[in-house]
């Protein structure tokens, strides 16, 4: 056992861990994180939007400095049937002013930029370092080993990612069920600026983010994105592991993403595009009910790592969760230290911060939210309703047309005015 | 275009040895295959020599989806060491 120890040890270098990271060297604390990749973010994905107006208050100084991609001021949702869809647009003028709600983000540039700031407060960040266990101590987390090497420290803060290895080695989250996740795939597709603005139909800076849903997923839970980031096109798929599993006759997860883009509706979007990047991660997709035990002696878990993420059907997120509970984590940490206290019976003092929060706040409030978008019926018979709607509303032919209210009718009784469709519109409730 | 290729636009630093491991015993009485349809890669196949399941570790894009999916615990996986790996340009 190290005699020397540093005040805190932070496990990952992305946002929970940087946050973090920071926060505790502005306090004046030491602190060392270690990220296993060359640089943080490198072994990052987000889909990716961030939303910053919750962050104003957890990084005010910094926020506004970062290198984001594209402030976005158009929403779409594309609803996919096998072969047609139904597309909506939502803008408004106020997201073209400053300040900005959301952005675009890619995570090596953006966790980059903020692993410097956490050094120019002090802190040190040593990348291709992978902590592969925890130290203890009288029955308390007292350090990590990393290669070897042991070091000391009176807090560890666990931000390893939603496959948290620390979290589990700690006894505090049980091994991963497929029910509770979901797999995203991310390309990044290379465009100039000036094209992505046009094809967009964008002014300079501005970004778009459409939603896919329905027939991609084949049935399965799950859906698409695509993001304008300022050269480059992201765009990806998330399915449930679990629907991924069960899925018959069963579909290899990369055809998914082949089926996807090769759909004209995506098609038209990356036209031209070089293929610069392919990602994948594990999203939390449990909400609340899924998140790990969140401190324990000596140690507390932020980000991923606990299971902050949720699917709140047109949003999802998981970024800005992961910053404010970094901030968090670091608040109670230099309570701790300042206290000289890091027993279980202090650290319980994170959770109920966390739950003072937007974090677990807004994760209480959709507690149910995953019961809802795991119908399977979102991802087929809805689809299908609308896409034949308008099929009928909008189709010529040789034969007289019905009125409209007739044939709009008629598609809703085929489709959704039944005793499936009222337990479906019911069921909203819970949203 | 082929998922090898997508995989090759990747920044990509291979250690020697895999960071995944497998239990043939356990695979042998596999049927569903869970691995070889969750992995975003489509790293795992059968090999037709051996008949024994098998994983390109080099392409990993370390999502852990395998280890989530194969729950009959043979998957065996971890991060790859310190410097090696994929290292995401964009993320």
């Amino acid at each position: 056992m190290p005699e020397e120890k540093l005040d805190a040890v932070i496990v990952g270098g992305g946002l929970a861990g940087l946050a973090a990271a920071y926060r505790l060297a502005e306090a004046g604390k030491q602190v060392l994180l270690l990220e296993r990749g060359d640089a943080p973010g490198s072994k990052n994905v987000t889909g990716g939007r961030i939303y910053v107006e919750p962050l104003r208050t957890f990084l005010p100084s910094i926020i506004d400095e970062a290198p984001f991609e594209r402030h976005v001021v158009r929403e779409m949702i594309t609803v996919l049937d096998e072969e047609s869809s139904v597309q909506l647009e939502y803008a408004q003028d106020g997201w073209r002013k400053q300040p900005y709600m959301s952005y675009t983000v890619l995570r090596a540039r953006f966790d980059q930029w903020f692993s410097e700031k956490v050094m120019e407060k002090g802190g040190f960040v040593i990348p291709n370092r992978k902590v592969d266990d925890l130290l203890w101590e009288d029955g308390r987390v007292a350090g990590v080993k990393a290669g070897g090497e042991q070091i000391g420290a009176h807090i560890v803060i666990a931000a390893d990612g939603a496959l948290s290895f620390m979290a589990e080695k700690a006894g505090l989250r049980e091994p991963l069920k497929p029910a509770n996740y979901a797999l995203a795939i991310k390309e990044v597709h290379k465009l100039d600026e000036k094209c992505i603005e046009e094809r967009f139909g964008l002014d300079v800076g501005e970004g778009a983010a459409n939603l896919f849903v329905g027939a991609l997923t084949k049935g399965m839970f799950g859906g698409g994105f695509l993001y304008t980031n300022q050269d480059t096109l992201s765009l990806g798929i998330v399915v449930g592991i679990d629907a991924l599993m069960h899925k018959q006759p069963q579909i290899e997860a990369y055809r998914l993403m082949d089926d996807f883009k090769a759909r004209p509706e995506v098609a038209r979007w990356i036209r031209g595009g070089e293929l610069k990047e392919y990602a994948a991660h594990v999203i939390s997709e449990a909400g609340i009910s899924g998140i790990s035990k969140l401190y324990t002696a000596g140690m507390l878990v932020a980000g991923d790592a606990a299971g902050f993420a949720l699917n709140m059907g047109i949003t999802v997120r998981g970024m800005e969760f992961a910053i404010a509970s970094g901030v968090i984590a670091a608040g109670v940490a230099v309570d701790a230290l300042n206290k000289g206290d890091v027993s279980k019976e202090y650290l319980a003092e994170y959770e109920k911060r966390l739950r003072a929060s937007f974090v677990l706040r807004d994760m209480e409030t959709f507690r149910h939210s995953k019961e809802v978008l795991e119908n399977p019926r979102l991802f087929t018979v809805y689809p299908k309703f609308l896409s034949s709607l308008f099929n009928v509303l909008f189709s010529v032919s040789g034969t007289p047309k019905k009125g409209l209210y007739k044939s709009a009718r008629a598609v809703a009784k085929e489709y959704i005015l039944n005793w499936e469709g009222m337990k479906d519109f019911w069921s909203l409730r819970k949203l | 275009m082929k998922i090898e290729e997508k995989i090759a636009c990747n920044a990509i630093k291979n250690d020697k040895e895999s960071h995944i491991k497998l239990k043939q015993d356990v695979c042998k009485n596999c049927r569903e295959r869970f691995c070889v349809y969750a992995c975003p890669g489509h790293l795992y196949s059968l090999s037709e020599e051996t008949g024994e399941m098998a994983v390109e570790y080099a392409g990993c894009l370390e999502c852990g989806t395998c280890k989530i999916a194969c729950i009959y615990g043979s998957v065996s996986w971890e991060y790859p060491g310190g410097e090696y790996g994929v290292r995401y340009r964009y993320g």
